[in-house]
């Protein structure tokens, strides 16, 4: 595996010459807050942002995508047809994406990348994109990724590693994809045996950082109906108000609306993020409603990232790590303490 | 890259009001494209996505028969944003379907078996479209017995009526059709809920005999225990689901019990696999 090595003053001229080539994501403030977005021509990726308040997953899921137009015009031939929306998947490059969003989108990609079906959207953005990843030195107190099969220095998911050596980065070059990126940015300098030493060390360091254990090793062999029906979830629940911040801001929740809009004869199908915390989301025409209330709505939350997830799939839970939501949410419920009281809970017989 | 959110383009080619209070309509679709039609390979149990450009898409059981050939047909009851605008819709009319989906009746599994079907209300859809694909011909032979308990508020609320008086006529299926009420003294058929006539009319179980039940949960509710007095299994009972929809692929994510989907591990479930799920429907 190679490693590169990229002094910071040459940083910022390699990714405008990949520039040409790329089209660039990351990092960026906007008003108050960090969020993953195209950078500007003369806009630098902010490199020292953790944890930005959204996921980087709209880099492949956008919160609102167009799926389909047609036209409504009956005098036109094709009236009626939709025909799929015109999107540039030209090569993309997300800079500075941290390892367990990088791990989320891999997760994700179960999802969309089925042997069934290929959501076209989805996967065509996928293949376009190339994830230049930053490992986390100093991970926030929010971090709990070392328990959630990913870390600060995870590498699934990512087509090259950076880790910030102050001076500057060293790149661990993991993929193909990520090769050709470097190569492009024209970065080439090997790295010496004495800068590998360093990152590992960097990696422990930042590994050992992270103090908070959540306990996840009991959560395959328990019952899915015993936890469904375990007394505690009223009281997980018992302030939610129900905002669907903890899924918006989650770099997996991958639920998502199909609506159209019409603008004159021209008709869009689009589809947004969706939550699960709404109780829209389950409603049926008829008026009933399947988790009508609250608490079932904020058990299918953590019951599928923590249990159905894990039992479909078998690759770990639906949780990275990042924190965002233990951050975002406004009532302090926390996925940490929930996933603990599930990993313990003992049913009575 | 075939893209699975992409509808079929049809045309509405008839569209016939289904009960007196119009509130059902029969909608019969042909294909633009006669490939579409070729890719469009359903069975018994399945259901599609109706996409109205411009209004959106619903899930709706496909009520032909994979043995009627050239065209396929839906039966929509009037409630919401899209359903209202497909009732509104006149012939010629060009919107989409996508599909088929989900899974089917487990017709395997139910080769050489006697069958009862019991049915309440609208939800008859995929009902229908069993009993004609077992009773082509063609089929028939690979089906025991076959007993159909069908009900719906009053004659008028019960769709197909032509076709259930046809199979009255038969005698290789044994029809017992129901009305809640009835002031027509002309009415030459019972008279009970669905549940009742179960009980009174559908043949005792043995290992060889299965039951689908598509009904309002209510219905659905009260067949149950009289299933059971009867002695079937809970892996005998066969059920549809409709939890609400918007992909039909697996990917939005709303349709889930627990870790199934019912858009893709359903709609059809045995009793057997659906008291292992958390029961969210
Ligand atoms: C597998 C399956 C088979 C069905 N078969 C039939 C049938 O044969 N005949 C029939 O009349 N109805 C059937 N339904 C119910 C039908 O899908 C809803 O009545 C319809 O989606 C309501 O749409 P609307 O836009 O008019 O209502 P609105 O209340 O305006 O709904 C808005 C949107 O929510 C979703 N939605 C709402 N209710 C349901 C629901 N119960 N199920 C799924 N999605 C829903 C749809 O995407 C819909 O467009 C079936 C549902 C499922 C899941
Ligand atoms: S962020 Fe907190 S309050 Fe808001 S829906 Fe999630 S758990 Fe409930
Ligand atoms: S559930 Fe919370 S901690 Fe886990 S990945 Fe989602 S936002 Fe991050
Ligand atoms: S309808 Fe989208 S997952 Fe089932």
């Amino acid at each position: 595996m190679k490693v590169i090595k990229i002094d910071k003053n040459k940083w910022t001229k390699g990714l405008d010459t990949a520039r040409e080539s790329y089209q660039l994501f990351g990092p960026v403030k906007i008003k108050e807050n960090h969020c993953f977005a195209p950078l500007k021509r003369d806009q630098q990726p902010d490199m020292t942002v953790v944890d930005t308040v959204l996921s980087p997953k709209s880099t492949v899921f956008p919160q609102t995508e167009k799926l389909m137009t047609a036209t409504l015009d009956t005098s036109k031939p094709n009236h009626h047809l939709m025909e799929r929306a015109d999107t540039d998947y030209s090569p993309r490059a997300v800079i500075g994406i941290r390892p367990f969003d990088a791990r989320a989108i891999d997760l994700v990609k179960l999802n969309f990348d089925t042997k069934d079906h290929r959501d076209p959207y989805w996967c065509d953005a996928h293949d376009a994109t190339t994830f230049v990843g930053l490992a986390v030195n100093t991970p926030s107190q929010f971090d709990f990724s070392t328990s959630m099969d990913s870390g600060p220095f995870d590498e699934k998911g990512l087509d090259v590693l950076l880790v910030d050596m102050d001076t500057g980065y060293l790149a661990k070059i993991l993929t193909p994809k990520g090769e050709a990126f470097m190569a492009c940015a024209g970065f080439n300098r090997e790295a010496t045996a004495g800068d590998l030493q360093k990152m590992e060390e960097l990696k422990k360091a930042a590994e050992q950082a992270i103090t908070t254990q959540v306990e996840t090793d009991n959560l395959r062999e328990k019952s899915l109906l015993d936890l469904h029906q375990a007394p505690f979830w009223d009281d997980v629940a018992f302030s939610c108000i129900n905002c669907g911040t903890c899924t918006f801001v989650c770099p997996t929740c991958w639920c998502f609306d199909i609506q159209d809009e019409t603008k004159g004869n021209n008709t869009t199908r689009f589809r947004n993020w969706d939550s699960c915390m709404s109780p829209l989301f389950t409603l049926h025409g008829s008026g009933h409603n399947p988790r009508g209330e609250k608490t079932q709505r904020v058990r299918q939350r953590f019951m599928h990232k923590l249990k159905y997830f894990l039992d479909k799939y078998d690759q770990g839970t639906m949780c990275v790590g990042c924190g965002r939501c233990v951050k975002s949410c406004p009532v302090n419920i926390d996925i940490r303490e929930v996933c603990n009281v599930m990993n313990a809970y003992e049913p009575q017989k | 890259m075939n893209n699975p959110y992409m509808p079929y383009p049809v045309r509405i080619d008839d569209i016939e009001v289904a009960t007196e209070d119009r509130s059902l309509k029969t909608f019969t679709f042909t294909f633009l494209n006669p490939e579409d039609e070729a890719a469009f390979d359903h069975k018994a149990g399945q259901f599609a996505m109706l996409s109205i450009p411009g209004k959106g898409e619903i899930p709706i059981g496909i009520a032909s028969s994979p043995t009627e050939k050239g065209f396929v047909k839906f039966t929509v009851f009037r409630t919401g944003v899209v359903t209202t605008a497909l009732h509104n819709m006149a012939v010629g009319d060009i919107m989409g379907i996508r599909g088929p989906m989900g899974n089917w009746y487990p017709w395997e599994t139910l080769k050489g078996k006697n069958l009862v079907i019991i049915g309440g209300g609208f939800a008859f859809t995929t009902l229908r479209a069993s009993i004609v694909y077992m009773l082509d011909p063609a089929n028939r032979d690979n089906f025991g017995n076959i007993d159909v308990v069908y009900g719906a508020r009053s004659p008028g609320m019960l769709l197909y009526r032509e076709e259930l008086f046809e199979w009255e006529k038969r005698d290789d299926i044994n029809m017992h059709i129901t009305v809640d009420g009835c002031d027509d003294p002309s009415w030459a058929y019972n008279v009970g809920f669905v549940p009742t006539i179960v009980e009174q009319k559908a043949p005792k179980a043995d290992e060889d005999t299965f039951a689908i039940v598509c009904g309002p949960p209510i219905m659905i509710k009260f067949t149950q225990p009289a299933l059971q007095s009867l002695g079937y299994g809970d892996n005998q009972i066969i059920m549809s689901l409709e939890n609400r929809m918007k992909c039909g692929i697996g990917m939005c994510g709303r349709c889930n019990i627990g870790k199934e989907l019912v858009c893709k591990d359903g709609p059809v479930f045995t009793l057997e696999d659906l008291n292992k799920t958390p029961r969210e429907y």
